[in-house]
């Protein structure tokens, strides 16, 4: 459905050259929810507006629909532009509309009357949930309900791709998780292409089938979320899906080895066995569990003790178990 | 009534009063309204072709700046006494309430662009980037999103705008056009009239203050931005 290839990005800003988006190569297919994870300033924001062309990219193309958008006029790409949404860190409404009228906008500016608009809007603001506020402004709702009037304006054209430009990042647990429990709704029931852009890994686990880790403008790690969770291989994926825990950091200079598990094997006896058949002693650092794609996923941070040989002992039992394990 | 006030004010007086009054009103409204037609769409300019904005284009900027600038920087009496020949031919004449309407309108076109192009800056980029992503051509970025958006803060600058035109009246005396301002300079100026020079000179400080608190109430009713305290006890999150 849409495809990057080897699109770059390189700001000139002050007579320097800045790469936020370096050679970046992905396929994002029908029905993914595709996650882009990184840090700040890894070009996230710059990769997703090279997506629908907010950003003219210097390098590769964006090919959407077979179409590629860098061979458009700028007639031609409006109206692409319609067909994949955006929804953002700061929501962006028109702060002297109402709710519904913001919803109508991307209808007024196609030119659809105002009563069919309003018809359509209403029925979205229902979809997401703020049937009773359609009259109020923006400053009169919190963080999420402006996301979700966000959402549904995004929803106005019935776009195939929804992009999401952190759209999370600025409200809590609680309303983060009912945000992304609604774009995973809008995901499956009204087959959306969604692309992800947040730099939480928990943002990736909710809802992303796919994810791309994304460091100094490249994309370092691609693949399934379940795969990545179990086997990340690059550092930055490996900080990202570590439990975040105050303690498991400065105890880190350690010998400490990550193993991830999926709801199949049962952990405790895994360990227990390990600590009898090895004769060695382990430290329990970390552990947590998620939820990805409805199954439970489970990592663990164990920290072995200084003697060689016992730590040879406990890698070779791991690999018996076919146990995923990395030192960190 | 007018008797009343003849009494109190002299002879013929209030007559004078009504005129200078509805003549500065004139004067001042018409002044702004075409100081707007003109400063209005250069301050569109301004906004829109400066880099990075809608519609950047390097040299109509520059171009526009200039000029603009330039029109700023020349003190009024300068600027009126430079346009004449130029009033002369567009108005007809150089003297008279509809030549000052003409040097009013040259000095504030370019004051007003400039307003226009800062409330228009202060519109939230990522309001503008949002409407982008949904297809919205330049035009209706500016008609349905900047203009909108800024609706607010171009009340409060239009509020400044015509009181500072209303401030530069009183200079009609140079060229034999009229008012309370003209009234208040020539009767304190050259009648050694204090009273008179007085009472004008308070009637034109009230037309300032009706026309700029009427115009800030206005920009701040209609500003949507401010939350009104009845609805501060909705803010908890409705879960879908
Ligand atoms: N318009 C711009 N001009 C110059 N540099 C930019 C511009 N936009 C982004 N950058 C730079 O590109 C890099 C990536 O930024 P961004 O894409 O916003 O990162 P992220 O969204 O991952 O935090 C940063 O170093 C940033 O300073
Ligand atoms: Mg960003």
């Amino acid at each position: 459905m849409i495809e990057l290839k080897r699109l770059s990005k390189v700001f000139d800003a002050d007579s320097k050259n800045i790469t936020a988006v370096n050679d970046v190569s992905l396929t994002i297919e029908k029905g993914d929810v595709y996650g882009i994870i990184g840090l700040s300033g890894a070009g996230k924001s710059t990769l997703v507006r090279c997506i629908n062309y907010l950003e003219t990219p210097t390098g590769g193309s964006v090919v959407f629909n077979g179409v590629d958008l860098g061979t458009l006029s700028h007639k031609e790409l409006l109206k692409q532009r319609q067909k994949m949404s955006m929804i953002f860190q700061n929501f962006n409404l028109l702060s002297q509309r109402t709710a519904l009228k913001n919803v109508c906008y991307p209808l007024e500016i196609i030119g659809t009357p105002k009563k069919e608009a309003e018809e359509k809007a209403k029925k979205l603001l229902e979809t997401v949930g703020l049937s009773d506020r359609m009259n109020s402004y923006p400053a009169q709702l919190s963080g999420g309900q402006k996301q979700r009037v966000a959402i549904a304006r995004a929803l106005a054209t019935d776009p195939q791709v929804l992009l999401c430009d952190e759209a999370t990042s600025a409200l809590d647990p609680n309303t983060t998780r009912s945000i992304l429990s609604l774009l995973k709704k809008i995901n499956t029931e009204m087959g959306v292409t969604i692309i992800v852009i947040t730099h939480e890994m928990k943002v990736v686990e909710q809802i992303c089938n796919k994810v791309a880790v994304i460091e100094n403008g490249e994309i370092v790690e691609k693949g399934y979320v379940k795969d990545i969770f179990m086997s990340p291989v690059s550092d930055i994926a490996k900080e990202l899906i570590l439990p975040k825990n105050e303690g498991i950091k400065r105890v880190l200079s350690e010998r400490v080895i990550r193993i991830a598990f999926d709801g199949r094997s049962s952990v405790e006896p895994l360990i227990a066995n390990l600590i009898l058949e090895c004769h060695a002693v382990v430290n329990i650092l970390g552990a947590d569990t998620k939820d990805i794609e409805g199954t439970a996923y489970g990592q663990m941070l164990l920290q072995l003790p200084d003697d060689e040989a016992a730590v040879n002992r406990i890698k070779a039992y791991l690999d018996k178990k076919e146990v995923k394990y990395e030192e960190v | 009534m007018i008797e009343f006030f003849d009494n109190l004010l002299g002879t013929g007086m209030t007559e004078m009063y009504v005129n200078a009054i509805f003549t500065t009103v004139k004067i001042t409204l018409l002044s702004t309204f075409l100081a707007y037609v003109i400063g209005f769409p250069l301050g569109i300019i301004l906004y829109g072709t400066a880099s990075g904005s809608i519609f950047p284009n390097k040299s109509v900027n520059a171009a526009a700046g200039v000029i603009v600038n330039i029109l700023r920087s020349i003190p009024f009496v300068i600027l009126l006494v430079m346009t004449q020949p130029l009033a002369s031919v567009i108005v007809g004449t150089k003297i008279g309430d509809n030549a000052f309407i003409f040097y009013l309108v040259v000095a504030a076109a370019p004051f007003v662009a400039r307003m226009i192009e800062s409330s228009l800056k202060e519109v939230d980029a990522g309001v503008i980037e949002a409407a982008q992503s949904m297809g919205s051509n330049n035009f209706q970025i500016i008609t349905k999103v900047v203009i909108p958006e800024a609706k607010p803060s171009l009340i409060i600058g239009s509020a400044i705008a015509v009181t500072t035109i209303l401030g530069y009246t009183p200079m009609t005396y140079l060229i034999a056009g009229g008012g309370l301002g003209e009234m208040a300079v020539r009767y304190g100026l050259y009648k050694f009239d204090s009273k008179t020079m007085y009472i004008s000179s308070v009637l034109l400080i009230i037309l300032v203050q009706i026309l700029q608190e009427t115009l800030n109430h206005i920009a701040k009713s209609s500003d949507k931005r401010i939350r009104n305290q009845q609805n501060t006890h909705q803010k908890k999150e409705k879960k879908s």
